[in-house]
């Protein structure tokens, strides 16, 4: 503890005060999650009176959640494949290529990580509309993976700039070609760089929306965040099992985030605070 | 050596650099996604400057970009020189804050409207029983936009407190030591110590809010889908409605050059700050 008493009571009130507020709306979510109608009607606040553990299986019944869920692992995973691919290569050349012509790709890569999405959004689906790719998981993978793999070649970036040149001269020495160089030397000290952008890109995909609701549009291949959109409305009134549903998305990213804290807040926070 | 990047930048260039430059050329043209496109010159945006909802759809992104640059912003910046007086609890409330950030929009939209704003279900209609007098803050065109920015500072100042925490735990123990031991009390660390030390990525994240202020569709498409009576319209709803209810692909393009023109003009601001910061200290 640094500082005075006044601060430090200020500091610990201030810090009660804002864990509840944060997990307020997810507490009453979980708890409502497992009330009948009747019971949530009643009062949001007040605790189940038996767990009605049958919202969730009605929850994954009714709104077909099952296969959706396994559209999102599909799409998060796809992307991830794709972003990893060439994201990281293509990371190694700008750590190591200098000049003009590459600080102007980087500056565009940069560019394109504030671009609002409703910029390419609207021709974007017309094209793809008219090449009959609407309602193709892979082909919203693609767009992803152009949507996220700025951030992951600046982070992977970072990594590569660590790794000392040297290394690669020895491998050059040795009679290694450019891409024996980037597979057997580069890529394995890259690894936990991987392990982070994995798991953001993962993240982003399987909670994204704006493209998940325009681009899929046929009930038989949505992911779970649009089906839950879907099925849900300013006037939905079964709470109870809609609020089943949306435990049953989170929670999955809950867990890997309770178990890879860090790999999360590291990456989603990079950037952002300058060493 | 340069094939490396080719995958990365090609796909780039598809998905957003081609459609990006079609919608600035689309903004200049009549036409409805799927028919032959009618060039219209600034017919576009002089049917957008005519339009009341437009006026007030830019209103909205002006007020959502002063709510974003003080009340997050004021919130996270204590919050992190609270949690970083305090080590012990620093992990786990560190994680706890975060938490709303990893919760993808639309769950978070609902679980609003259900449980906190609903008269029938959430805890607006609980107050209603016990005495309050309070409406649906959803319905009503002068308050939704509000609500919806209220869901979006819970879901966003959390991320900010962390990302100033980790920017302050890099100023030197030393500088907070020795400000401690002149009889700084909280509020001078905080201004004299904390401030100056995180002021690079304060400056980035004003400037990312300013730039994602003009942006915002996710929160306000899923809550009130701008809504009640264009209350909460703002230009990404506006130019959403506009390319696929309505048909008038034109019309969405011109307002996305409108969102996307502020959000060069904050990236401007940004560059040139670095150039100033640069001459300053060399």
């Amino acid at each position: 503890m640094i500082g005075d008493r006044w601060s430090r009571t200020f500091s610990l009130a201030l810090i009660g005060v804002a864990s509840f507020s944060s997990l307020l709306p997810i507490v009453l979510a979980v708890m409502n999650a497992l009330k009948t109608t009747v019971e949530i009607g009643a009062s949001p606040l007040a605790l189940p009176s038996r767990l009605h553990w049958e919202n969730f299986s009605s929850a994954w019944r009714n709104a077909q959640l099952g296969p959706s869920l396994l559209h999102s692992a599909e799409v998060a995973s796809l992307t991830i494949f794709m972003v990893c691919v060439t994201a990281t290569p293509c990371a190694y050349v700008l750590a190591r290529q200098k000049g003009k012509f590459w600080r102007f790709i980087t500056f565009y890569f940069m560019a394109t990580i504030t671009v609002p999405v409703q910029l390419y959004l609207y021709p974007l689906y017309f094209i793809f509309a008219k090449l009959g790719l609407v309602n193709s998981i892979p082909a919203v993978a693609l767009i992803y993976t152009a949507m996220f793999s700025p951030f992951a070649i600046f982070l992977l970036r970072t990594y590569a700039l660590a790794i000392p040149v040297a290394l690669e001269e020895a491998a050059q020495v040795d009679g290694a070609r450019p891409w024996q160089t980037f597979w057997y030397v580069i890529l394995p000290m890259m690894r936990p760089g991987l392990l982070t952008v994995a798991i953001i890109v993962g993240l982003n995909a399987w909670n994204e929306f704006v493209i998940a609701v325009t681009f899929l549009q046929n009930d038989s291949n949505v992911t779970a965040i649009v089906r839950f959109y879907n099925l849900t409305g300013q006037y939905s009134t079964d709470w109870g099992e809609m609020l089943a549903a949306a435990v049953t998305i989170v929670l999955p990213i809950v867990v890997i985030f309770v178990l890879l804290q860090r790999q999360f807040i590291d990456g989603m926070t990079s950037g952002a605070v300058k060493s | 050596m340069w094939l490396f990047a080719l995958p990365a930048l090609l796909i780039n260039i598809c998905i957003i650099l081609v459609p990006a430059v079609l919608t600035f050329t689309a903004a200049f043209f009549i036409w409805d996604g799927v028919g032959t496109p009618v060039w219209a010159g600034l017919a576009n945006f002089q049917n957008m400057i005519a339009d009341p909802v437009f006026w007030s759809a830019l209103t909205n992104n002006f007020i959502w970009t002063v709510i974003f640059l003080t009340v997050p912003v004021c919130l996270a910046l204590v919050m992190a020189a609270a949690l970083l007086m305090a080590p012990k609890a620093r992990i786990v409330v560190q994680s706890i804050i975060f938490l709303p950030r990893i919760i993808a929009v639309a769950v978070t939209g609902r679980i609003f409207q259900g449980m906190i704003f609903s008269p029938a279900t959430g805890i607006v209609g609980w107050l209603n029983e016990h005495g309050f007098s309070i409406s649906d803050p959803l319905a009503d065109p002068d308050r939704s936009l509000y609500a919806v920015a209220a869901v979006d500072i819970w879901h966003w100042w959390g991320f900010l407190a962390v990302v100033f925490l980790s920017a302050m735990r890099q100023i030197s123990v030393d500088q907070i030591e020795a400000a401690r031991l002149d009889g700084a009390g909280f509020f001078a660390l905080f201004r004299h110590v904390l401030l100056p030390g995180i002021r690079p990525t304060l400056t980035l994240m004003l400037i990312l809010t300013v730039i994602w202020s003009f942006q915002v569709f996710e929160f306000i498409f899923i809550v009130t889908r701008g809504g009640p009576a264009y209350g909460s319209e703002v230009l990404a709803t506006f130019a959403y409605r506009h390319a696929f209810f309505e048909g008038d692909v034109g019309q969405a393009a011109a307002a996305a050059c409108v969102m996307s023109l502020f959000g060069l003009c904050a990236t401007a601001v940004y560059l040139w700050l670095q150039i100033t910061d640069d001459a300053q200290t060399t």
